[in-house]
């Protein structure tokens, strides 16, 4: 299934036909994605359906063996590294969650704040009051404002997990790459997580990978549904689910 | 934090810097003052031999300081940094030689003895300016800046890293040490460079010129300390841990992870190269040995024994082995290396953050900042 070029001219990332192995096994197949600019999409697929490899190859850390990978309709991604990428306004969240745990909790967020990255503006760095203002804006989304001097290595898992997202929204990308965020969170913090999803996409958009049913049906949004490495069904989370291709899938075998 | 004091005030503001300044202060005032001014039968009369020993010290501790500001904050772990300083050393060494002029064995004006031994008719062009002190000192600081740019830059780019780029700087060193033990290579072979005579005109056997040397060196670790702490305490320094700790996780976040590891082994690079040059008029000798790579390993048990990530930790522990060094290796000579090994074990196994991490742990008022105590050695 390839994408036609009309479809490309409103897309914020278009994949298409993205291929890649790795000695001989097809981690991602045919692949072809279309996001719209502002869309929330949820992305749901059996474990090796290719998932982190796909994150992997719109950040640069991978490149495809073929196919295309488009951002904001003409940049080509896969001729740029990681950083260079992440500053064109990619950010994303790992499956496990990583943050900088021997620095504190405000160092993590200084760090992620979106402003210049070359060498000589850390040496000279200055905090501003705007800067400290947008840090205090993303602990009132997503908490952790009184644990801030702490060290981020001290923080729980679920407290990890918020206190990534929070350092990629200081980012401020156009793009989001959420990879199971609701891992290892308790029943309420997953909701209050897919509340901030929601208020975030719109004005970002933003690419949720992840297992858990609950948290993509309180997404309340568009599911891809990828079994090896293709995408095997696109749609409501209803549609999905009577998709028989995908009961066999998840059900079957 | 957002304070617009003066940085030399901002970076003093920490109790364990004061401290260790204070005393590197001390030691550069009192102990030329005991050589100089105190009549050699007082007990209190510290004689040119141990005045010079320190003065070696201090050069191994810069070294040392070097060493954490690259392995304690940014994690790169280079067993190759004695290469570093032995081409400052070597730089200075190319002066020292070219100061010797008709003094020498054979009384060449232009020729070092060793190159007249070898028959040669004229300098090679990669002497010419060596004569001048200002050009020594330039070359102290370019030629090992300029190596680890170029090799930095190639490293560094292609992501080479932990145990493999410690492989290479090993290597790296242990190529450097065959060419310089060649003849052909123009650096006085196995014998290196010697025989020294004067600095600028000073006597190096005088009194009042060791001296200055232990001064220099002293003021020359203090500035680096300052240096170091500076790069450490700035958002750059935080980066540095946020590669040590999370690479991937500073490159999604936009930061070109490879420029800032070659900035940071630069500044160290020079910062050895710096050390072997004050090291070589003190010592008297520059010879390819300083290349060997159980020499760069040694620098890393100094480091690791005083407690790395915390600048003053590598100073602490270049000082303690050394010392114990030359107090070994002088009453039971053969036992020294096994020391050296069963220190190395004992630190790595139940002293992970060294003499400092110890000593903050019997002493808890003594750990300065605490978040800085934490903050040290991840991995």
């Amino acid at each position: 299934m390839s994408l036609s070029i009309s479809h490309k001219e409103k897309s914020i990332l278009y994949m298409s036909g993205v291929s890649k192995s790795f000695d001989g096994f097809k981690a991602i197949n045919n692949l072809s994605l279309l996001i719209e600019p502002g869309e929330l999409r949820a992305i749901i697929g059996p474990n090796g359906a290719g998932k982190t490899t796909m994150m992997d190859l719109i950040t640069g850390k991978l490149r495809p063996d073929v196919g295309d990978i488009f951002f904001n309709q003409d940049v080509d991604l896969t001729q740029y590294s990681e950083a260079e990428i992440a500053n064109m306004g990619i950010g994303r969240k790992f499956q496990k969650p990583t943050v900088v745990e021997t620095l504190t909790v405000f160092e993590n967020m200084e760090l992620a704040l979106a402003g210049k990255r070359r060498v000589r503006d850390a040496l000279f760095f200055k905090s501003t009051s705007a800067g400290l203002q947008r840090i205090d804006e993303v602990f009132t989304t997503i908490g952790l404002g009184d644990k801030r001097n702490l060290l981020a290595g001290a923080l729980a898992h679920g407290e990890k997990q918020r206190l990534e997202i929070g350092m990629l929204l200081a980012q401020d990308p156009d793009l989001l790459l959420v990879d199971e965020p609701a891992a290892g969170m308790t029943d309420d913090e997953t909701e209050k997580l897919s509340v901030l999803l929601k208020s975030v996409a719109g004005e970002h958009s933003v690419v949720v990978v992840e297992h858990d049913m609950e948290f993509i049906r309180a997404l309340d949004t568009r599911v891809t549904v990828l079994h090896e490495g293709s995408v095997l069904a696109e749609g409501t989370l209803e549609q999905v689910q009577n998709n028989e291709r995908v009961i066999e899938v998840y059900l079957g075998r | 934090m957002t304070t617009t004091k003066p940085v030399l005030l901002k970076l003093l503001e920490d109790p364990a810097s004061r401290r260790f300044l204070a005393v590197l202060t001390a030691l550069a005032l009192i102990v030329p003052c005991l050589n100089l001014l105190v009549p050699e039968g007082s007990v209190f009369h510290v004689s040119t031999y141990t005045l010079t020993l320190l003065g070696k010290y201090l050069c191994y501790a810069l070294l040392a300081l070097s060493v954490d500001l690259i392995w304690g904050y940014c994690g790169i772990l280079s067993l190759g940094h004695g290469a570093f300083f032995a081409l400052g050393g070597y730089a200075m060494g190319m002066y020292l030689m070219r100061q010797i002029g008709e003094r020498g064995v054979y009384g060449d004006p232009i020729l070092p003895d060793f190159m007249v031994f070898l028959n040669w008719q004229e300098l090679p062009w990669f002497w010419l300016g060596f004569d001048q002190f200002w050009f020594a000192m330039v070359m102290v600081i370019l030629a090992p800046g300029i190596l680890a740019f170029v090799f930095g830059w190639l490293a560094f780019r292609s992501r080479v890293t932990g145990v493999y780029l410690s492989i290479i700087t090993q290597a790296l060193t242990f190529a450097l040490m065959l060419a310089f033990f060649r003849n052909e290579m123009g650096f006085g072979g196995n014998n290196g460079l010697t025989d020294f005579k004067d600095l600028l005109g000073f006597d190096l056997q005088s009194d009042a010129t060791r001296n200055s040397l232990f001064f220099i060196s002293a003021l020359a670790l203090g500035l680096a300390y300052l240096l170091c702490q500076w790069l450490t305490r700035s958002k750059f320094g935080r980066v540095l841990v946020a590669v040590r700790d999370a690479e991937s996780r500073t490159r999604f976040m936009g930061y070109r992870v490879e420029y800032y590891k070659l900035f940071v082994f630069v500044v160290s690079a020079v910062l050895a190269g710096i050390a072997g040059a004050l090291y070589v008029p003190q010592v008297g000798i520059i010879n390819p040995g300083e290349f060997s790579p159980i020499n760069s390993i040694e620098i890393i048990v100094w480091v690791a024994i005083g407690g790395r990530g915390t600048l003053y930790g590598a100073v602490i522990g270049a000082f303690i082995v050394n010392y114990a060094k030359t107090y070994f290796t002088a009453a039971f000579p053969d036992l020294w290396l096994f020391l050296l090994g069963g220190l190395f074990v004992v630190s790595t196994l139940y002293l992970p953050k060294g003499i400092i991490g110890l000593s903050r742990r019997l002493v808890p008022a003594l750990s300065g900042t605490g978040k800085q105590a934490v903050k040290e050695a991840g991995q």
